[in-house]
């Protein structure tokens, strides 16, 4: 079968303000994508267009095979879930759930049946008479799935669902959606900006800045070849360093050391000319301790501030001026002050270009 | 020794010293005597009128021409009530102020009805469905309610003539709804605005219309708002006099304007008693739902009227 939903040169002007720019999106059946992106980014809007929600500027959306550009949002075999839950709040559990399907004017056998087998999904059949005012966050919603799921579709949305939940339900909640989608195999389109949540979810994250998508692929691509700066410094907590050195001859030039780089998989041939270049280093692929002789760059860094996180610890020092930061197992962590010797290796960095942001 | 016994007592003058613990106990202070004094003798002054207008109500004229004006009545009489309500003369007509009762009912509503609901789907309308020009329509309707009702009066006079609804019931209910509708508007459109928009497009992905939307969703959620703009349009259209004057007819004259010629009568002897009762019954319909309503009315104010 061909794209579950795709995306053609679609625009969305709001007067002046370009929101997206021609923006092309493949999604195949029983894909789950999530949108990731920092706030005002487009994200939101991307979906609210897929859902009918919002009028595009230009381009065009294929849902199912089926150009619904101009179809009104019932008509588009989508079901959507909102941060604000949105449930009728004067109707009960039931009436939320059934709602939609009266409109739509099916039979009551029909709607009962569907509203059985979508709480019993969700275990909310002991709520189904209370208000929505009666129930807890978690609870209302699994009630605002409940109403996605009862409409019986290929494709569901899901705009910053948990962001509304307290950190405990928030991840009970996750591993849910990941247990409905394997179950159900629909195609769901997830918006977020917490990228925990993208990273565990996702079979594909499309990670978006101003309108336009800057790097779509497998969360673990993503995680460890990220490719610009932008992607590099959005995805991982707490975030990459990036150092600033020269590239020249398959060396790089940091802080008055060189270094050999050239067993790092270069995006294009050995790296092209010689250049400024960015060198990002992930905190937790920085070593410290008895193996540090084993990696090719070593440096003297005097650690300023440690943060304990319980199973590891986040130790903060000053590398080449630039700000550092390292992760460690808290057994073996560093005390405020210490000066240590830190080392990593270039062939799990990211080496940008210094002008133009981009991964060489 | 009796050295001891004195050593226990606090010494003269020194204050005992209570380590804070528990609820913060409460004083009376100067400050609040004289701020409850000031409450009490603005609210008795406020009051007076009225307890005038109750005693002089049922008083006999004898008794008031003593002029002891706030004097408990010494012969109780309903006398004057029933006069107001069933034969004090309004010109030539002397049938009290109960046709202007009934006739204040005729208008306030449909009046409220009509001008309610279509204020509600306005508001709904700017909020949810905004059209090419809405602000602009809506910034035009919010002029109207700085429009001084005075300037606007003879062209609507010549429009509702053409129209032939002039000096009609429904005339006076159309004149109502329009002036009405501006800030019921604005009530409206701001409680809807203050909703959260996803709820309005979970309505849409669920495939409701337009209408679908407005009765099954918003309308029962706007209980709060609507009870807010029934008192403003009740009081409101109860106590209009000037275009009940002009508009109405002399059919539809509402009690606002059937007091006025009661109490302007200038023929005979002034009857102060039935006066007081003709307007204590005309402001008894506002009044009761002030009472009634109050607490509604403050939250409805502070919900997001600007205006009165």
């Amino acid at each position: 079968m061909e794209h579950s939903v795709s995306v053609k040169d679609l625009s969305l002007n709001f007067g002046a303000v370009n929101v997206l720019q021609s923006m092309n999106l493949d999604i195949a059946p029983g894909e789950f994508l999530v949108l990731l992106g920092p706030s005002g980014c487009g994200k939101s809007t991307l979906l609210n267009c897929i859902a009918g929600l919002l009028d595009v500027s230009d381009g065009q959306i294929f849902i199912s095979g089926k150009n619904v550009t101009w179809e009104e949002p019932k008509d588009r075999g989508i079901g959507m879930v909102f941060q604000s839950y949105a449930l009728y709040p004067q109707m009960s559990v039931r009436k939320n759930l059934s709602f939609g399907l009266q409109v739509a004017g099916f039979k009551k056998e029909e709607i009962d049946k569907r509203i059985a087998r979508a709480s019993e999904m969700l275990q909310i059949e002991p709520l189904l008479d209370r208000k929505p005012a009666n129930l807890s966050g978690g609870q209302r919603q699994r009630v605002a799935i409940g109403r996605a799921l009862v409409r019986d579709v290929d494709v569901f949305l899901f705009d910053e669902p948990l962001s509304n939940l307290d950190a405990k339900l928030r991840s009970d909640l996750r591993v849910e959606i990941k247990r409905l989608h394997q179950r159900l195999k629909n195609t769901m389109i997830y918006v977020t900006h917490d990228q925990i949540e993208a990273m565990t979810l996702a079979d594909r994250i499309a990670i978006m800045k101003s309108g336009v998508i800057q790097q779509l692929d497998a969360p673990n691509v993503i995680y460890n070849k990220p490719v610009n700066l932008f992607v590099a410094g959005f995805i991982g907590s707490p975030s990459m360093n990036f150092i600033n050195g020269r590239f020249e001859n398959g060396t790089v030039t940091l802080g008055g050391h060189n270094f050999d780089v050239s067993r790092y998989e270069f995006e294009t041939g050995q790296g092209g000319t010689a250049q400024d270049v960015i060198l990002g280093v992930r905190p937790e692929h920085v070593v410290i301790g008895p193996g540090v002789e084993s990696q090719p760059c070593q440096f003297e860094a005097e650690i300023e501030i440690v943060e304990p996180m319980g199973a590891e610890t986040v130790a903060w020092t000053k590398l080449a001026g630039e700000t550092f930061t390292l992760r460690t197992n808290s057994e073996t962590a560093p005390q405020t002050g210490q000066k240590i010797r830190i080392g990593f290796d270039p062939i799990r960095s990211s080496i940008f270009d210094a002008q133009s942001g981009t991964r060489i | 020794m009796s050295g001891a016994a004195i050593s226990t007592k606090p010494a003269a003058g020194a204050k005992v010293v209570v380590e804070p613990a528990g609820p913060k106990p409460r004083k009376l202070t100067i400050t609040r005597i004289g701020v409850y004094a000031f409450l009490v003798i603005s609210a008795i002054y406020f009051l007076l009128p009225l307890w005038v207008m109750l005693v002089t109500s049922f008083k006999t004229m004898p008794e008031i021409r003593e002029g002891y004006l706030f004097n408990w009545p010494r012969e109780f009489t309903f006398e004057p009530w029933i006069k107001a309500w069933a034969t004090a003369c309004t010109g030539r007509d002397c049938n009290g102020i109960s046709p202007g009762f009934w006739n204040s009912v005729k208008i306030t509503v449909p009046g409220v009805i009509v001008s309610i609901t279509i204020a509600a789907i306005n508001g709904y309308t700017l909020s949810y469905w905004k059209f090419r020009g809405s602000e602009i329509f809506f910034g035009i309707l919010m002029f109207g309610a700085f429009v001084p009702y005075q300037v606007v009066i003879y062209p609507l006079i010549i429009f509702m003539r053409e129209m032939g609804l002039f000096a009609t019931l429904p005339g006076i209910i159309i004149v109502h709804t329009i002036f009405g509708m501006p800030i019921l508007t604005l009530l409206f459109r701001n409680f809807f605005a203050s909703l959260p928009e996803e709820l309005f497009k979970a309505a849409r992905i669920d495939g409701a219309g337009y209408w679908q939307i407005f009765f099954r969703i918003m309308l029962p959620m706007s209980v709060p708002i609507a009870i807010v703009a029934v008192i403003l349009q009740v009081t409101g259209i109860w106590n209009d006099f000037l275009f009940g004057t002009v508009f109405a007819g002399r059919e539809n004259m509402p009690m606002t304007v059937q007091l006025n010629n009661i109490v302007t009568t200038t023929t005979g002897t002034r009857e102060y008693n039935v006066n007081m009762a003709a307007t204590i019954l005309a402001a008894a319909v506002p009044l009761a739902v002030y009472f009634i309503s109050g607490k509604w009315f403050v939250r409805g104010i502070a919900a997001g009227a600007v205006k009165g």
